[in-house]
């Protein structure tokens, strides 16, 4: 048995035929790292509580952000590994692929951080990211019984999301 | 440097929905004229705008930033020019200027020639402490207090690893037409960058 497999040995899912299934989760976070939206549209392996993911999850990034700023060889200025970064500052990572999944990245400059996570063959998907970043302004941000800060529970954003991810290619 | 948002508001101003000045101005007059009877203090009614205005602008900042596509402002004076040039564009259809910066750049006054909140209103010698527009105020705080900024404008006593920060301002009115000044005139005064920390404990 292969545990540590390249893309030879263990290839890529194949190229999802059929529009709908090409991404598996998303998820949202505040600034202060609350999750505040997750969806799940095909993600047939789960290891961890609900709680804990998200928790992985924003640490995976948080820690991954500040790597990359460190690694950056163009910029004089950097910051200490594991010190927040500045949203869009010197450099940050809009994704990463492994041969099972693409993670797609988007932070805003108020710190919301919108996380999809797809097949790996999907394309650049920072337009995507920000048109769902529109979505949530029109039905969350704009719904007057929606408190800043709380878990988002909007029907019609998720209906819409769920509409608009399905056309993702 | 990374590219910064649009100049000038007029283009995404065209692309708002918009509703009708009329029915806006005189929707907030009424807002006012309600928050008068029930609070009877004018400072009340004042702390009371001012804490709508906030409410508004922690969620409008958000619709600012993914209409706007601006990605990040490097220092505080940029941060007003965008508000002055963009925001008020985008939300209100006027355009401010941005003056009487102090030398360390922490304060400078937002002056607004056209103001469409004051169309029709005149304040009654019961009222001369209601700052009418102190809604305009509280947005400002509250947006402000949503967006991160760097570490080029900050104060040497605050060590530059520190770069996640909110911005805690003060806003007030320093001139006012309707009491008699010659233009609308907010100060706003940077009071101090919260610095953000990585939310969860290890032990957790």
């Amino acid at each position: 048995m292969q545990f540590f497999g390249s893309a030879e040995i263990s290839p890529s899912p194949p190229v999802p035929t059929t529009s709908g299934n090409n991404a598996h989760m998303m998820y949202v976070f505040n600034r202060n790292g609350v999750c505040l939206l997750y969806r799940e549209w095909n993600r047939p392996l789960r290891t961890l509580n609900a709680q804990q993911d998200h928790k992985l999850m924003f640490g995976l990034l948080f820690s991954l952000k500040s790597l990359t700023a460190k690694m950056d060889p163009t910029s004089a200025e950097r910051g200490n590994l594991g010190v927040p970064q500045l949203p869009g500052q010197g450099c940050s990572f809009h994704s990463f692929r492994t041969n099972t999944y693409k993670l797609s990245f988007m932070e805003s400059p108020s710190g919301l951080k919108l996380i999809l996570i797809t097949h790996p063959r999907t394309g650049d998907l920072r337009q995507s990211l920000k048109y769902i970043y529109n979505l949530y302004v029109e039905y969350v941000v704009k719904n007057p019984l929606y408190t800043p800060g709380a878990p988002i529970r909007c029907e019609l954003f998720n209906t819409s999301l769920d509409q608009y991810v399905r056309s993702i290619a | 440097m990374a590219p910064v948002g649009p100049r000038s508001g007029d283009a995404i101003f065209a692309n708002m929905e918009r509703v009708n000045a009329e029915l806006f101005t005189l929707t907030y007059g009424a807002t006012v004229r309600q928050l008068l009877t029930d609070l009877e203090e004018v400072d009340e009614v004042n702390k009371q705008l001012d804490q709508m205005g906030y409410n508004i602008g922690i969620r409008l900042v958000d619709e600012f930033l993914a209409k706007s596509n601006v990605s990040r402002c490097v220092d505080f004076k940029e941060t007003a020019e965008v508000i002055a040039k963009v925001g008020f564009k985008m939300f209100l259809g006027v355009t401010a200027s941005v003056t009487n910066w102090d030398a360390d750049g922490t304060c400078c006054s937002i002056v607004l020639e056209d103001n469409p909140l004051v169309d029709f209103v005149e304040l009654p010698d019961t009222c001369q402490g209601l700052y009418y527009c102190n809604i305009l105020s509280g947005v400002i705080r509250g947006a402000l207090e949503m967006v991160s900024n760097t570490s080029s404008f900050a104060q040497p006593s605050i060590p530059s690893f520190l770069w996640d920060v909110s911005l805690k301002t003060e806003v007030t009115w320093i001139r006012d037409v309707l009491r008699g000044d010659d233009a609308y005139e907010l100060q706003v005064k940077l009071v101090k960058q919260v610095p953000e920390e990585y939310p969860y404990k290890d032990d957790e």
